[in-house]
């Protein structure tokens, strides 16, 4: 093993002089850093590398290393540094990491926190994690091997979360006799693809993780290499936070500090540039301006703060900005939007359904947002655009974003807090996605709301009614439609104006394009809502009868009403009693294999959890569970 | 324009803010976990940092096993008292029935006053999240844990199913039932908690300083005879040793180290010269090699 001595070691010092180091230590800036390879490239070693030439490795965890080389190890009776760094018992075994795992270590100029990844194809989700924190990237490659499809998946995983800095590392030099022919090719090769992709600048460094060859200092079993070593150039590259500080002040608000009337603070942190009392800010979206008056701290006020700081602030005027707002320099402010075409990464078990309601939380705000069918699918592996439906675990994806609402927004690539978002299922609660915006499709401020003399108020008090929208749902033979027409004869007798909306005639005309996928579904429900919400708007008591299987989509329509005008019945009846029925055959067609997508057979029913009304159709007729309905409607 | 370049504690201190602020601004009923340690009391003043002028909007917990030691407990009150926050104390009636201690009991003393006693006072007051000072540099299995971690209705932990965490974004929903831990200074290394102590001139403990205690040596740990109840054995008599602690727990269960640092330089000096982990002095992960993640997967913190 090639000793590379101790500069990094400073216990000189620390036994001198502690209050010297303590002194030095306190300017030391941090970087945060993703190694990308898989464990045959020797990751894990050159990480477990890295902490031990710092001095991070302590004697006890040295002897349980040395113990569990012998052990489990594969580098026979040295030290297998990669073991360091495994950490779950399974993955142990199996002798993989499989997930993304967080290391530190320090020199004298820096901390460093490493994000280790796993190279395999299925963690894509992983990477894109890790990456999405990240200064800097570390791109592994077995010097024996060259450019790997995996180096290409890596590296565009890489360019796209948007790091700047990247690092070639070619390790396992000892095994190719420290050649520079074989690192120059290499590096050849990678330009050629770095450049295809767009990455703009990268720093190749020929190293052996094993034997220690340019990790700490310039190593003599490579004269021919004239750059830096690796850990040298880690303490040195820029990083990210202080590149922000350049930019325009922008700060989304994430918390009002409020202790009592006299104090109103915006708690944060700064996104990007700088800002300082007396300085002019613009609350998007509402436009509204004022001035900093102070920068609040327990140790006393402050004269400057900057990008990457958590700050509270205070106003000299009192103006509505609340959480999820963002605070902006008055002359530069940002866009707002409402549709985007963003990248998405999918990461879910549950593949992506166009058309369904996500949150979607960008900053300190959440909002609710559709995704459209993806334009195309990206093979991560060739880059290539492939057609699909929808994105599965792993696949990335560029589509169309639409919010319920207008955000500020940059792009991605300008600012990564602003323009980096993730989605969450509305009921499972899982982050789903990560999303990246790279242009608003169309600037909200140029499509206005028409507004109209005659309100909806107006169209209700005509008739002289509350619109309401009777929903109707329950598994295909329960009695909705058979329900839905009783309760609309009645209210007519009552003088109601009403509207009855039909599942199957709806698909004969409006929806006669969609089938019966879960995106069709997601689809038709949402026309179907936004039909039923403007017959609202007219003043009209809409029934609707719909199998609306999913939950989300009914709580979808639930949204676009007016609180209290939607009332979910639920036609609860069981499927056997259902099918028993089978009043149009259809039950008998989906058990023959003859009708896909049946809900209740091969597609599911997500019952409601707490409706307005359930109507047990075993227990009660259709004339009485109408009057039932009714009796909801007008008490 | 001119820059001005963060340290490393600059940088952690606001990342560190910003989970707590974001957790009061997306929790119905969070809660602090307040392990009256150096890591607790890191916690404790980012979390005065981060509402400054407000007091934290939400209380600190402490799970009481009864055999902390009596400097901890004088610390504990007052430091709440001068956060202005309300102080909760558990302890788990169950263990104090049955009278369950470090020296009859062996691992159920843990589990059942700590582990359970943490589930039970969350349970009792449907406290939804709960902040924790874990770092990820202290054990293997903690390396892998996220900021935000969701635990089952049960207060199990699966750690292959555990939400992906991008950028600053932590998404905090959760079905009813289910809790979440979150750790806010997850990465802040052993060294960074000790230079910022110095730097903010945060009060922790005196155990942390080497003194004179009264202590005997069992299994290759120096304990501290720190009340009468610690059962001495035959011939066993306590000697005055210059010590202090590098982690602090239940008293009979927590190895002192000799030493004579007395000033918070000399303890980081003495810190950065030594040559064993952190947490060797804590019996807990003797056991075996994945212990840590065996109780976590069962609720431990």
């Amino acid at each position: 093993m090639t000793t590379q001595d101790p500069i990094y070691k400073t216990d000189a010092l620390i036994a001198e002089d502690i209050q010297a180091y303590l002194e030095t230590h306190q300017h030391k800036t941090m970087l945060r850093f993703i190694t990308c390879g898989s464990v045959d490239d020797g990751k894990s070693t050159l990480i477990g590398r890295l902490l031990y030439d710092s001095k991070m490795i302590f004697e006890d965890q040295l002897a349980t290393l040395q113990a569990d080389s012998r052990k489990m190890g594969t580098q026979g009776q040295e030290i297998d540094f990669a073991l360091l760094v495994d950490g779950l018992a399974a993955e142990r075994e199996q002798g993989i990491t499989i997930d993304v795992a967080y290391r530190f270590f320090a020199t004298e100029k820096r901390k460093f926190i490493v994000a280790d990844t796993p190279g395999h194809e299925q963690y894509t989700r992983n990477m894109v994690t890790g990456a999405s924190t990240a200064d800097l990237a570390v791109i592994l490659i077995d010097a024996r091997k060259g450019v790997l499809t995996q180096t290409r998946r890596h590296s565009y995983l890489v360019h796209l979360l948007g790091i700047r800095q990247i690092v070639l590392a070619v390790n396992k030099m000892d095994l190719v006799g420290y050649d520079q022919a074989t690192f120059d090719k290499i590096v050849a090769d990678y330009t050629a693809f770095a450049t295809s992709i767009g990455i703009k600048g990268f720093t190749a460094i020929p190293i052996s993780g094993f034997k220690g060859d340019n990790i700490t200092g310039h190593s003599d079993n490579m004269p021919w290499y004239t750059g830096t070593a690796l850990l040298p150039h880690l303490e040195t590259v820029e990083v990210d936070a202080t590149r922000d500080q350049t930019g325009a002040f922008r700060m989304p608000v994430q918390w009002v500090n409020r202790p009592n009337l006299d104090f109103r603070g915006f708690c944060g942190l700064i996104a990007s540039g700088q800002v300082r009392p007396g300085d002019a800010v613009r609350v998007l979206p509402s436009g509204k301006t004022s001035k900093i008056a102070r920068i609040v701290a327990l140790e006393g006020d402050r004269d400057l703060a900057v990008a990457g700081e958590s700050v509270t602030l205070t106003l000299e005027d009192e103006i509505d900005c609340s959480r999820g707002q963002v605070l902006v320099a008055a002359q530069a402010p940002l866009e707002v939007a409402d549709q985007f075409d963003a990248t998405i990464v999918w990461m879910d078990e549950a593949e992506m359904v166009p058309g369904r309601a996500y949150w979607l939380k960008i900053g300190t705000q959440t909002v609710s947002a559709t995704i459209h069918a993806p334009k195309y699918e990206i093979n991560v592996n060739t880059q290539e655009h492939l057609a699909k439906k929808t994105l599965d675990l792993n696949a990335i994806g560029v589509a169309v974003v639409t919010t319920d609402r207008q955000i500020p927004y940059a792009p991605y690539e300008e600012n990564r807090d602003l323009g980096g978002f993730i989605l969450i299922d509305k009921h499972t609660n899982h982050t789903v996605a990560a999303g990246m915006i790279h242009f608003a499709l169309r600037r909200a401020q140029n499509i206005h709301w028409q507004a109209t003399d005659i309100t909806r108020a107006h169209h209700a008090a005509m008739k002289n009614q509350k619109p309401a929208v009777l929903w109707l749902t329950g598994l295909s033979g329960s009695g909705k439609s058979t329900i839905a027409n009783i309760v609309e004869k009645k209210l007519a007798r009552m003088n109601r104006h009403t509207f009855l909306l039909d599942g199957d005639n709806v698909r004969h005309g409006l929806n006669k394009d969609l089938g019966f996928t879960e995106a069709d579904r997601v689809e038709n429900i949402r026309r179907v809502g936004e039909v039923a919400k403007l017959m609202t708007d007219a003043g009209l008591i809409v029934i609707t009868a719909f199998i609306s299987p999913f939950r989300s989509e009914r709580d979808m329509v639930r949204g676009m009403m007016q609180p209290g005008e939607f009332v979910e019945v639920f036609v609860d009846t069981p499927l056997e009693v259902a099918e028993g029925r089978d009043v149009k055959g259809l039950y008998a067609k989906a058990r023959a294999g003859q009708l896909k997508n049946f809900t209740g057979i091969d597609s599911p029913y997500e019952a409601p959890v707490a409706p307005e009304l359930r109507i047990d159709t075993t227990e009660m007729s259709a004339e009485e569970a109408a009057d039932l309905i009714i009796a909801r409607l007008i008490p | 324009m001119s820059t001005k370049s963060l340290t490393h504690l600059q940088r952690l201190e606001a990342e560190s803010i910003h989970i707590l602020r974001e957790v009061a601004a997306e929790a119905e009923k969070p809660v602090m976990l307040y392990s009256v340690g150096k890591d607790s009391a890191v916690m404790l003043h980012l979390a005065k940092k981060a509402f400054y002028p407000a007091p934290p909007p939400f209380p600190l917990l402490h799970v009481d096993t009864t055999w902390k030691f009596r400097d901890m407990y004088a610390l504990r009150n007052r430091a709440a008292q001068e956060a202005g926050m309300e102080l909760l104390v558990y302890q788990n009636p169950e263990a104090k029935a049955k009278g369950i201690n470090p020296f009859d009991h062996g691992s159920l003393h843990t589990d059942m006053w700590k582990t359970e006693g943490l589930k039970q006072a969350l349970d009792l007051h449907g406290f939804d999240v709960a902040f924790g000072g874990a770092r990820r540099d202290e054990e293997k299995s903690r390396a892998k844990e996220r900021v935000f971690s969701f635990r089952s209705a049960n207060h199990r932990w699966d750690p292959k199913n555990q939400r992906p965490e991008l950028w600053r974004l932590y998404n905090a929903r959760k079905s009813k039932g289910e809790s979440v831990r979150v750790f806010p200074i997850s990465n802040w290394t052993e060294l960074d908690i000790w230079q910022y102590i110095y730097l903010e001139n945060i009060e922790i403990v005196p155990l942390y300083f080497a003194a004179p205690r009264p202590t005997v040596e069992r299994d290759g740990l120096i304990l501290m005879v720190d009340d009468d109840r610690f059962r001495l054995k035959d011939g066993e008599v306590p000697q005055m040793r210059s010590v202090r602690f590098r982690t602090l727990g239940c008293y009979p269960l927590t190895g002192a180290v000799e030493s004579e640092a007395a000033t918070l330089p000399d303890v980081i000096q003495e810190m950065l010269l030594t040559t064993t982990s952190e947490r060797q002095g804590r019996a807990i992960d003797h056991d075996q090699a994945a212990s840590m993640e065996k109780k976590k997967q069962e609720g431990y913190f």
